[in-house]
């Protein structure tokens, strides 16, 4: 995994911006907005801001478990897969993140998406 | 010294090279790619001694390797070890017990001198290394000392952290990484006085607990939450913090440091950025430690966060290896004692040619900190088909969480009973189906191997219960054998109420519940029903029992709840956080700190949010009046922010559409400064006061409802409800502000005032029943304050007064109001009381900048810029 920290990963910034049991979002001009999110169990997700349901802000919903509930009609959204929960069907596409020394890094390809050639 | 003709035996690989260096080397290109040449030894050549070894660090790591090397083959090297420290190698995770008192130095060496000297170690003590030149395969001290090597060794270790805060240099501000750190604290605790630890993790609630059986007066500084977060989950740092703060320490969480104040050329204390001050007489810094890599950076080895290793902890140059908390492997650098084993095995086995390869390591954590049991180990995050199994024993402080992921056990955290721990730890590493055990396995091994070899039979819970002898104790808290169970049900308890009220099983903490419902069903046959819904899954109790419980366990936190009340998941879920939230809130009005991660967005962010994202606000007028000034201020809104609606709402408001997360603050400020303040339109919690315009000026009118609209709306906003909450006054029965299809309704007659409750105009319309007639306005108020607060106090959260009637009888509710002839102005003070705490706008906090997060994006991409 040496070079792992190059630049196909895009630095956001420290963990402490992100308060455990939130979210916060990141815009992509041009793409999908990104929400980066927060669990109380320390860990970090990020999945593009949009329920497959209605395509509700998932960045605003409440963080239980590594689970997000959407704020529009309450689906439950798994933040490791993106997938819904229980008896719903759907996926939101998720976004590799890894933490390294206290900041948080997306990998940039799923951020920015394909580049045209 | 000699110079031996193998040290400058500088070449490219070939394969005529014989030796033990050549696997050695061979090993290097094949694993990193490196292109650095190598150092080649022919064992053959005339002269040849022992190669030189040469250890920079006279730690764990160093020494470890230094062992299992030796074990290998004590011919092999020269060895010599430096150290800085000035004194034999001691393990560095015991300096906790010797704060503490626990125990001694001589305690805890682990190689006293004896060991170099048998081992014909040259030990340089009190000297470290100050720089490796590489091209001549020579490391020199700080003293000037000059040592050649043929294989080099670094395990420097770590070093301690240092938040960069003015202050951090002053006198009296120590670290906690070796003895000379232990002394100072020492010292400081000596005279005794006030002791600050900046670091709620390992290490710095280990100098806690000794700074505080050293007789200080400790507080713990923590910038997350959650104290020692990255082991543990917000239940178990939560009774860690709770049992801390019992033995005296203060423990401040989610306090961030701002400085550490200087008196007379001393430490004297440490402001936090929230501009709180806590005096200290010393102060510790362990919020973490980096890996100490100024040496080999210096040398021009690969770095990054530590010391590149390969999996033979072979550095970029292949004379070098490294070991320890220094360094990097597969992106993994760690600070615990176990992978460093693992690490000096796989680093003495290429170091004596037999190469096996070290692949990181699981690791689990324990806290030294006398009588508290605290085990913590692999992933506890949870994620895709990965099941958590939760056991939490309140009356005896036990809190047990299993993480299961394709019949495997993956992490697992422990509070107050750690005896499986290495259990859990050994199964984890091992990777073990656990799939025959798994009913048992939170139970720990004696459990689980006892049903294996059942044969699995407690796969069925019912059997389990059933193969129980009559006297094994169901109920805990009262006593209760199965065979008494057993009994009374036999004797017409045939419900979960009838047993706990007959016999008292069940009827306390509720934990065995489940064990009351099987024995339920083995004696009665058939699945039980239970009368009334838990909360939701993660619980087996009502509402009710938890709204009681909450009182009269004095339950005073979301964790502590979960805790008392045996939750089955570590941190609930979207339907019991915000239930929890709200009960406490009404329990202790005040006292209990809203939990904001537990409330739905639009109570988060005090706007509603509407399907596209954005959100609409709403601000208060005061019974349904309004003027040019607010008017006025709301056009300038809609148009400075390019509001694309404005309605007026059935609550007789003003609502703004289309307003953006970020701008909501600046949207605030604006109306704020009109005077205006939050409608709550959002929240579960009094809506709106609906008036019709009264006797001021309708010829019909029989009192001044707008007035009393306006009077009730100001007594009742801001108030926190189980759902929301809808107020109406009318002037006369002609009743145009629809009173009664509200939650409370007021109809002005002649003679005074007909209160209605219980009202609905939504998906199932019901009109208000009577409560009861009044003469005056004050007395008019005082019913509406009282009613409200019963409902506060025993309707279900999300339950409105329409089903909240329907269920409890408005016998029911007429009787806690007017049986006892104070009980009106009692529950009444008791809502005027809760108000004190809640009238506070919530929109001026944050248009002053409060929890500006919430508004605000990380970031913005603009992927143009990335586009090469």
């Amino acid at each position: 995994m040496i070079g792992a920290m190059t630049g196909q990963w895009l630095d956001i910034g420290p963990v402490d911006q992100i308060s455990p049991g939130n979210a916060r979002t990141l815009p992509v001009r041009g793409g999908e907005e990104i929400a980066v999110f927060h669990t109380l169990d320390n860990q970090f997700y990020a999945l593009v801001n949009k329920c497959p349901h209605k395509q509700g802000p998932l960045s605003q919903g409440i963080v239980h478990g590594n689970v997000v509930t959407c704020p529009l009609h309450n689906w439950n959204i798994s933040l490791k897969t993106g997938e819904a929960l229980g008896e719903d069907k759907g996926c939101v596409p998720t976004i590799p993140l890894r933490v390294d020394a206290g900041r948080l890094y997306l990998l940039r390809e799923a951020v920015v998406g394909k580049k045209v050639a | 010294m000699t110079t031996r003709g193998n040290v400058a035996a500088r070449t490219a690989p070939s394969g005529s090279v014989r030796g033990g260096f050549f696997a050695f080397g061979a090993l290097v290109m094949m694993e990193t790619d490196v292109n650095a040449p190598m150092t080649i030894k022919d064992s053959s050549l005339p002269g040849h001694t022992r190669e030189r070894l040469v250890v920079i660090g006279n730690g764990m790591a160093g020494c470890r390797a230094v062992e299992e090397v030796l074990a290998r083959d004590p011919a092999r090297y020269a060895i010599t070890i430096f150290g800085a420290e000035p004194r034999v190698n001691y393990n560095r995770i015991m300096l906790s017990p010797v704060l503490s008192g626990e125990k001694a130095f001589d305690d805890i060496v682990i190689n006293p001198q004896a060991w170099y000297d048998d081992n014909a170690i040259t030990l340089v003590s009190g000297d470290p290394v100050a720089s490796i030149d590489r091209a001549a395969q020579i490391v020199v001290s700080a003293s000037g000392r000059i040592e050649p090597y043929d294989r080099l060794l670094i395990a420097t270790g770590s070093d301690p952290f240092i938040i960069p805060v003015p202050g951090k240099n002053l006198a009296g501000v120590v670290t906690f990484r070796d003895l000379d750190d232990v002394d100072k604290m020492l010292a400081a605790a000596e005279t005794g006085g006030a002791a600050v630890v900046i670091g709620g993790g390992l290490l710095g609630l280990e100098a806690a607990h000794g700074l505080s059986l050293r007789g200080m007066a400790v507080t713990v500084i923590h910038l997350m939450p959650t104290l020692m977060e990255r082991q543990l989950d917000e239940a178990a740092g939560f009774l860690l913090k709770t049992e801390l703060e019992r033995r005296g320490q203060v423990i401040l969480t989610s306090a961030d440091t701002a400085e550490i104040i200087e008196a007379g050329g001393h430490v004297a204390g440490v402001r936090l950025k929230d501009g709180r001050e806590i005096s200290a007489d010393i102060v510790v810094m362990a919020v973490g430690i980096k890996p100490s890599v100024a040496l080999a950076k210096a040398a021009g080895l690969e770095v990054e966060r530590g010391i590149l290793v390969d999996d033979h902890m072979v550095t970029s140059d292949p004379a070098i290896l490294a070991v320890g908390e220094c360094v990097q492997h597969r992106g993994n650098c760690y600070g615990l004692v176990a992978p460093l084993w693992d690490m000096c095995r796989a680093l003495a086995d290429h170091a004596t040619g037999a190469p096996t390869g070290y692949e990181g390591s699981v690791t689990s954590t324990k806290l030294k900190v006398s009588g508290i049991d605290l085990f913590s180990a692999g992933d506890f995050s949870g994620g895709d088909g990965a099941e958590d199994i939760v056991m939490r024993d309140a009356a005896r402080g036990i809190y047990k969480r299993v993480v299961v992921k394709d019949n495997r056990l993956v992490g697992a955290v422990l509070y107050g009973d750690t005896a499986d721990g290495n259990w859990y730890f050994d199964l984890l590493k091992k990777g073990e189906d656990i799939s025959n055990i798994r009913e048992a396995l939170i139970f720990g091994q004696a459990f689980a191997d006892a049903s294996a070899h059942g044969g699995g039979a407690l796969l069925d819970s019912n059997a389990a219960v059933a193969a129980l002898s009559d006297d094994a104790e169901i109920c805990g808290c009262n006593g209760v054998s199965k065979g008494k169970v057993v009994g009374c049900i036999l004797g017409g308890a045939q419900s979960l109420d009838a047993v706990r009220s007959s016999c008292k099983a069940s009827a306390s903490c509720g934990s065995c519940t489940g064990l009351v419902e099987s024995l339920l069903s083995l004696t009665l046959g058939g699945e039980v029903e239970r009368k009334e819904k838990t909360v939701c899954k993660c619980t087996s109790f009502t509402h009710d029992d938890i709204r009681r419980l909450i009182v009269e366990k004095e339950l005073k936190a979301i964790p502590q709840v979960m805790q008392a009340l045996h939750w089955t998941t570590p941190d609930g879920c979207a339907s019991c956080r915000p239930a929890l939230n709200y009960y406490l809130l009404c329990a202790l009005p005040g006292e209990y700190v809203d939990d904001q991660q537990s409330r739905f967005v639009n109570e988060r962010m005090h706007a509603n949010i509407q399907k596209d994202g954005t959100y609409s606000v709403v601000p208060r007028m005061w019974g349904g009046l309004t003027n040019p000034r607010e008017l006025r201020a709301i056009a300038d809104v809609v148009e400075k922010f390019n509001a694309p609606m404005v309605k007026v709402t059935g609550g007789q408001r003003l609502d703004i559409f289309g307003i953006k997360k970020e701008d909501l603050p600046a949207v605030w400020a604006d109306l704020n400064a009109a005077g205006m303040v939050s409608g709550h339109a959002y929240g579960k919690s009094l809506r709106t006061v609906k008036t019709c315009v009264g006797s001021e000026w309708c010829r019909f009118g029989t009192q001044d409802s707008t007035g009393l609209g306006v009077k009730i709306e100001h007594m009742t906003w801001g108030s926190w409800m189980p759902h929301k909450f809808k107020i109406a006054v009318s002037g006369c029965p002609r009743n145009c502000a629809e009173a009664t299809i509200k939650d409370f309704g007021v109809v002005c007659v002649d003679s005074g005032y007909e209160l209605h409750v219980g009202g609905n105009g939504g998906i199932k319309v019901r009109a208000t029943d009577l409560l009861c007639k009044v003469e005056t306005e004050a007395e008019a108020m005082e019913v509406c304050a009282a009613f409200i607060q019963l409902y506060r106090e025993q309707a279900h959260y999300l339950e409105r007064t329409a089903p909240w009637i329907e269920r409890v009888g408005l016998d029911h509710v007429k009787a806690g109001l007017f049986d006892d002839p104070d009980a009106v102005r009692r529950l009444a003070a008791r809502f005027a009381y809760s108000q004190s705490f809640m009238q506070d706008d919530p929109w001026a906090k944050r248009a002053a900048g409060d929890e500006s997060e919430l508004h605000q994006h990380l970031a913005e991409v603009r992927p143009l810029e990335f586009v090469s």
